[in-house]
């Protein structure tokens, strides 16, 4: 394979594909899956900078000690938003934005199974995000965990209007995860082309087959925990009313039968994201692909058994205590595995350090400190000593920082040209990754030991001389730096958009269907479903007769990427009713805040909600998907 | 264009109204039963939550047995009604009976019938619009206890029986309420075009929610009411 | 064990759903089914012994695994969508299960105290 990565071929540049992908209706009536995922990754980016602003203001106020840069009560709102921001508005979606991007790409599909149901995903994900966030600039943001313990965050305890936008803002942001993991869920089973079967998928898939499932699982529970959270601050219930005999652990439980799998949501798909690039740099199939599959499934399967360990410090008793420690000892098995499949996976190939590859390194590396403080963790004695420190802070970013969001910029390094049509920059996205590295570390590093020096969580200020001090300026400054990467990623991302280097259809040499269309790809995605043969179809095809000489005199040729029209490819026309109906769900859930303000008003907005949600849900399901059938 | 390199099927994707799929099933019926099984977390950490606040309010009214305000001497009878429940729990499950003729109607439309009871099983209004009935006079049930029970002085905030009763039996109410709207849309899509066998699925769907809905019941009945 | 009146039937795996008249003897077998579970309710030796909680449970799992496999057709359709729902099924089960025994509820088959 003489395939090589670096400069592209000086070919003219391409046409673009059939149309245009400009004016605003087209992106408001979308139902193509591409189309929706560039809006996610937008959206998700957008989210990911104002959360990070709000952890720097954070880290700002815990420079030195005793600071009064923000308030106590300001403070609980930056770092409520701050995670509930990185893991409902940044990360999810970022993993979203894949999902929707690549999935069906990977599998040989034309789109998901309901396009519909996939922009109406969208939608509430940016209504929903817009009407969690807004309240800060009130000063009215939630202000109660991202976890929201209960009975802190009941009426009693939180009497003002901050939880109540953060329990409506979660009710509709999971309205959006469920419908997107039952469309997922029925694209991966029944849109696979001709030959794929399960264990030929793309690894990228195989792991957000597993995330749907999570999803579709764990987002229930949440669900009702939040409606009793609720119905106590609404309605008058006693579900979480300690001086009605509630139980103060009801929340923590229901919370963490769902937030546990939800870490996992949030890795796997990075995980995913990793398994793509390894091979392609390495020149080498991904080791043990079965063993990483099932590894996959085993972890998601587990993920339901070990949710106490957040709950080691309440007293559950030594029983509860070794089950809950067994399982999250057990679940570190098939966890380690795949850092070792990774190396292996390196080990003997062809290594090519392009950006995605050292992301991917990054998150191979990072991770695996991550998960040793989370091993430490499981050990219910020892999590004792470290629950509610920074050490657990520590842990925590090393996996989502060092493993989500390293995994997801491998991914957008590079999935970039498939998705725009050009390469973004390789040595600006060089110096991101080495800056991005050195600042996580110093923003990161330095809390395993002040919090094993006993500093707590969600402290707002600190008194000097506890050993504390150099650790957190250590990790100020480490934002710091942080910053700096992230405005290099900003930069190159919207200068490579636009004037970045064309890219062909397959620019790294990878194996997987994805790659065999134009870049970007037409809105059919294939002319021809193909059928599937192995595992790393474009690998396996090229050792043939085909050399690369000929694909290039094929592509040259080929200027001209037909439309859908000139191949008769039926395909769903554009509707806004997806967007009316998130319109309509959002005001008539978030209006619900109003019954604390002003009762006519109340009714009138959450009356009118429904009648657009409904009206335009009826129209929806009433329409065909496509035109002329 | 593709790779060039691809053999390519085109497996009929682009025959009009059918569209290629990897298993030969419909997307909407995967769809449902992942929906189902989702629908399984919510009612199971719904009826979790009934079973730990069991026995475990503070005041009354209660369940099963009577319970005596010290502050009022007030005395309040057990709330639930076992006889009442009975009877639309087994409105319900007729509803479920209707509802797998109604398909198994739509499904075989077209198949000569001769004689009452052929003509009538072959009937697909019937069947939709009777489920639908028995899930609304199961919904008029329900709005009885619920006035009956608030009568009775048991309010929404009463205490935990109170919250975690009406919490479940209301979701489950509601699931219901959702149900029947659609049953009654196919009924009046029926009686103005016809469903034939080419709606087969749609119908299925429809079923396969309502049985659901109806199989929660079974285990709320039993875990609510028949055990103290 | 349950269904067996209707065996006939349900061993025609993938061949034809089952007939009408299968449906009405289910729907007859439920009822049964379920007078016995209101009787047991009012039938005090019942009611009052240990037995009660696990007859109970035991019966309402029967009735869902019949409405399941027949008015729900798991028994004749693809596998898949028995493998879509038992997984659901098993994970939510277990979770209650759990919660149960973290909240001190695990002996739900002892009379528990007003």
């Amino acid at each position: 394979m003489a395939t090589t990565v670096a400069a592209p071929s000086y070919a003219p540049p391409r046409t673009r594909t059939a149309e245009p992908t400009g004016g605003i209706w087209s992106w408001i009536a979308t139902t193509d899956h591409k189309k929706i995922g560039v809006l996610y990754l937008f959206t998700a980016l957008f989210f990911f900078i104002f959360g990070g602003l709000e952890a720097a203001v954070i880290r700002a106020q815990l420079a030195a000690p005793n600071q009064t840069l923000v308030s106590a009560e300001l403070y609980n709102q930056l770092f409520t938003m701050h995670g509930t921001t990185m893991v409902f508005l940044a990360i999810m979606p970022l993993s979203a934005a894949f999902f929707n991007f690549l999935i069906p790409l990977q599998i040989g599909a034309r789109d998901v199974a309901f396009p519909r149901l996939n922009a109406f995903s969208y939608w509430v994900y940016l209504l929903g995000g817009l009407f969690i966030t807004a309240p800060i600039f009130a000063g009215l943001a939630p202000d109660g965990g991202w976890f929201g313990y209960a009975p802190l965050t009941t009426r009693q305890y939180s009497p003002g209007l901050n939880i109540d936008f953060w329990v409506l803002g979660l009710q509709i942001l999971g309205i959006s995860s469920l419908a997107a993991g039952f469309n997922f869920i029925t694209t991966i089973i029944n849109l696979r082309a001709p030959g794929m079967t399960l264990m030929r998928m793309p690894m990228f898939t195989w792991m957000s087959f597993v995330v749907q499932f999570l999803v579709v699982l764990a987002f229930p529970v949440i669900t009702v925990a939040l409606v009793f959270l609720q119905f106590d601050r609404f309605f008058g219930t006693n579900f979480y009313t300690l001086s009605a005999g509630a139980d103060p652990l009801l929340w923590q439980h229901l919370f963490w039968i769902f937030g546990h799998p939800e870490v996992y949501i949030l890795i796997l798909p990075a995980f995913g994201l990793v398994s793509e690039v390894i091979p392609t740099f390495s020149r080498k199939p991904l080791f043990g692909y079965s063993v990483m599959v099932y590894s996959g499934i085993l972890i998601g399967f587990l993920g339901f058994g070990v949710w106490a360990h957040h709950m080691f410090s309440v007293g559950m008793g030594p029983i509860a205590d070794t089950v809950f420690g067994l399982t999250t000892m057990l679940i570190a098995i098939p966890t380690g595995v795949k850092i070792f499949n990774w190396m292996s996976t390196m080990w003997g190939g062809a290594l090519k350090f392009t950006t995605p590859m050292l992301f991917s390194i990054g998150l191979v590396s990072m991770f695996t400190i991550g998960g040793l403080s989370g091993v430490s963790h499981s050990s219910p004695p020892a999590d004792l000593q470290q629950t509610d420190t920074y050490y657990v802070v520590a842990h925590f970013h090393y996996v989502l920082f060092g493993g989500s969001i390293m995994g997801i910029f491998a991914g957008i390094y590079h999935y970039f040209p498939k998705m725009f049509g050009r390469l973004m920059h390789d040595g600006l996205g060089k110096w991101h990754f080495w800056i991005n590295l050195i600042g996580m570390n110093l923003t990161f590093g330095p809390m395993h030991f002040s919090g094993l020096l006993g500093m707590p969580r969600r402290i707002y200020t600190y008194d000097a001389n506890q050993g504390w001090d150099v650790y957190n300026l250590m990790s100020s400054v480490g934002t710091a730096i942080i910053i700096v990467a992230t405005l290099i990623f900003i930069w190159n991302f919207f200068s490579s958009l636009r004037n970045g280097p064309v890219a062909g259809r397959d620019p790294w040499g990878a194996s997987t269907l994805e790659w065999s269309i134009p870049s970007p790809p037409p809105n059919y995605n294939f002319a021809e479903i193909p059928k599937v043969t192995s595992r790393y179809p474009l690998w396996d095809l090229q050792e043939g007769d085909l050399t690369r000489e000929h694909h290039e005199r094929h592509e040259a040729v080929d200027d001209h990427v037909p439309t859908d029209k000139e191949l008769g490819i039926p395909m769903p026309s554009d509707t806004a009713k997806p967007a009316l109906a998130a319109l309509g769900l959002c005001v008539m859930i978030g209006g619900m805040l109003l019954k604390q303000v002003n009762m006519p008003v109340f009714f009138m907005v959450v009356g009118t909600g429904a009648v657009v949600f409904v009206g335009s849900l009826y129209a929806w399901l009433t329409s065909p998907l496509e035109e002329a059938h | 264009m593709t790779a060039g390199t691809m053999p390519a099927a085109s497996g009929g994707d682009h025959a009009h109204g059918h569209h290629y799929t990897t298993t030969g099933l419909d997307n909407r019926k995967i769809a449902i039963w992942a929906l189902i099984g989702s629908e399984c977390m919510l009612f199971a950490s719904l009826i979790s939550t009934y079973l730990i606040y069991k026995g475990k309010s503070l005041v009354g009214p209660y369940p099963h047995e009577a319970w005596t305000d010290t502050a009022t001497g007030k005395v309040y009878p057990a709330i639930l009604n076992i006889p009442v429940t009975s009877f639309s729990t087994f409105v319900l499950l007729m509803s479920s009976l209707a509802m797998v003729l109604a398909h198994n109607a739509v499904v075989n439309k077209g198949t000569p019938r001769r004689g009452f009871w052929q003509k009538l099983e072959g009937n697909s209004t019937f069947w939709l619009l009777s489920t639908a009935v028995l899930g609304t006079v199961f919904l008029m049930c329900q709005a009885y206890e619920f006035t009956s029970f608030v009568h009775e002085g048991l309010k929404l905030s009463s205490n935990l029986f109170s919250s975690s009763f009406y919490t479940l039996t209301g979701f489950h109410g509601a699931h219901v309420a959702a149900g029947v709207l659609w049953l009654y849309t196919l009924a009046f899509i029926d009686m103005k075009r016809g469903l034939g066998p080419a709606d087969g699925v749609s119908v299925d769907i429809c079923a396969l929610y309502w049985h659901f809905v109806d199989v929660v019941w079974i285990a709320i009945f039993v875990l609510l009411y028949l055990i103290k | 064990m349950a269904d067996h009146a209707h065996a006939p039937a349900a061993h025609d795996e993938h061949a034809h759903h089952p007939t009408a008249k299968t449906y009405v003897w289910t729907a007859l077998f439920l009822t049964i089914v379920t007078i016995v579970e209101i009787s047991a309710y009012y039938y005090k030796p019942w009611e009052e012994s240990w037995i009660y909680v696990p007859s109970m449970i035991f019966l309402s799992a029967v009735k869902f695994a019949v409405v399941c496999a027949v008015y729900m057709h798991l028994k004749y359709d693809h596998k898949l969508f028995r493998n879509l729902f038992v997984g659901p099924l098993t994970i939510a089960v277990l979770t209650l299960i759990g919660l149960l025994f973290l909240f001190g509820k695990a002996a739900i088959n002892l009379s528990t105290p007003a």
